[in-house]
C-alpha cells in the first residue's frame, strides 16, 4: 500500500519534470525538469528495493552528469530560440492520432497482468547484495563495461585536446589552432 | 508490488523523450532527452527485478550498467557537441549536414 501511495506522488512528478524538459524554451529550465524526473525515478528505485541504485542514481545521474549538461549549457550559451514550423504537410494530426492509438495501446497493456510473480525471496538492492552479484555473476559484463569506459574517457579527453597540425608541438602559431575538424 | 503502473510511467516517460528527440533543435536538448529515454528504461529493469525477485539481482545490475554507459556517452556526445560548437558556431541539428550529399 505504501508502494502505491509513493508511485501516487513521485509519478506525477517524474511527468511533470519530463514535460518541462521537452517544452521548456531556456534550455536551463529543461536540465532542472529532467533533474526533478530523475530524483523521482531515485524514488521508484527505493520503493522496489533497489537501495544501490537509486544512490548510484542521485550521485551519477543528478549530480554528475546534470552538472556536465549544465556546464555545457552555459558553454555554449541560452539565447537558442527554435522555430516549430513544419515541413511535412499534415503532420500534427496524424501525429496527434498515432499518439493517442499508442497511448490506448499501453494503457490496454497496462490494465492486464501478464507475467507471473516471483516465487523466491524479495530483492534486495543494499549494497552489500548487488556488490556480491555484481563481482559474483556479472564480472565479464562489469570488466566490459570498465574498459568502455576507459575508452570512452580517452575519447573525451582526445576530442578535447584535438588541435589540427598540433603534432609539432607548443610552436606551432595560434592560426594552426583554430583549425577545421576533420 | 506493484508492476503495471511503473511500465506504463516508463512508456509515458520514453515516449516524451522520444519526442525531445525528435522535435528539439539544440544539440545538447537532444542527449538531455536520450537520457530521459534511458532513464525511462531503468524504471522497467528495476520493477521487474522486483517483481521477479531476480536470484542474482538480474535488473539492478542492469540498470547499473545502464547509468554507466550513460555516463560514457554523455561525456563522448557532449565532447562532440562543443567540438561541433566551435567549429560552425551553432549546435543546432538542422544545421549538421556536412556529410548531405
Amino acid at each position: 500500500m505504501g508502494e502505491l501511495v509513493v508511485f501516487v506522488i513521485f509519478a506525477p512528478l517524474a511527468l511533470v519534470g519530463a514535460l518541462t524538459m521537452v517544452a521548456a524554451r531556456n534550455p536551463v529550465h529543461s536540465a532542472m525538469g529532467l533533474l526533478m524526473t530523475l530524483f523521482s525515478v531515485a524514488v521508484f528505485y527505493v520503493s522496489n528495493n533497489g537501495h544501490f541504485i537509486a544512490a548510484v542514481q542521485v550521485i551519477v545521474y543528478a549530480g554528475a552528469i546534470m552538472t556536465l549538461f549544465l556546464f555545457v549549457i552555459m558553454l555554449i550559451g541560452v539565447d537558442s530560440a527554435q522555430d516549430n514550423q513544419e515541413v511535412l504537410p499534415n503532420q500534427r494530426p496524424i501525429a496527434v492520432a498515432l499518439g493517442l492509438a499508442l497511448l490506448g495501446l499501453v494503457l490496454a497493456a497496462g490494465s492486464q497482468g501478464w507475467v507471473p510473480r516471483g516465487t523466491g525471496s524479495p530483492v534486495n538492492g543494499t549494497i552489500e547484495n548487488v556488490s556480491d552479484e555484481l563481482f559474483g555473476a556479472w564480472i565479464l559484463p562489469f570488466e566490459v563495461t570498465s574498459l568502455l569506459l576507459i575508452i570512452a574517457s580517452v575519447g573525451t579527453i582526445a576530442l578535447a585536446q584535438f588541435r589540427p597540425r598540433a603534432i609539432a608541438g607548443d610552436e606551432a602559431d595560434e592560426s594552426a589552432v583554430d583549425g577545421e575538424l576533420v | 508490488m506493484i508492476l503495471n503502473q511503473f511500465l506504463i510511467l516508463g512508456a509515458f516517460l520514453f515516449s516524451l523523450g522520444m519526442y525531445g528527440v525528435l522535435v528539439r533543435r539544440n544539440a545538447v536538448l537532444v542527449l538531455l532527452s536520450v537520457e530521459l529515454m534511458l532513464a525511462a528504461v531503468n524504471i522497467n529493469l528495476v520493477a521487474f527485478d522486483a517483481y521477479l525477485r531476480d536470484a542474482i539481482a538480474g535488473g539492478q545490475i542492469f540498470a547499473l550498467f545502464v547509468i554507466t554507459v550513460a555516463a560514457a556517452e554523455v561525456g563522448i556526445g557532449l565532447a562532440i557537441v562543443l567540438l561541433i560548437f566551435r567549429n560552425r558556431q551553432s549546435a543546432n541539428v538542422d544545421e549538421m549536414d556536412l556529410m548531405k550529399l
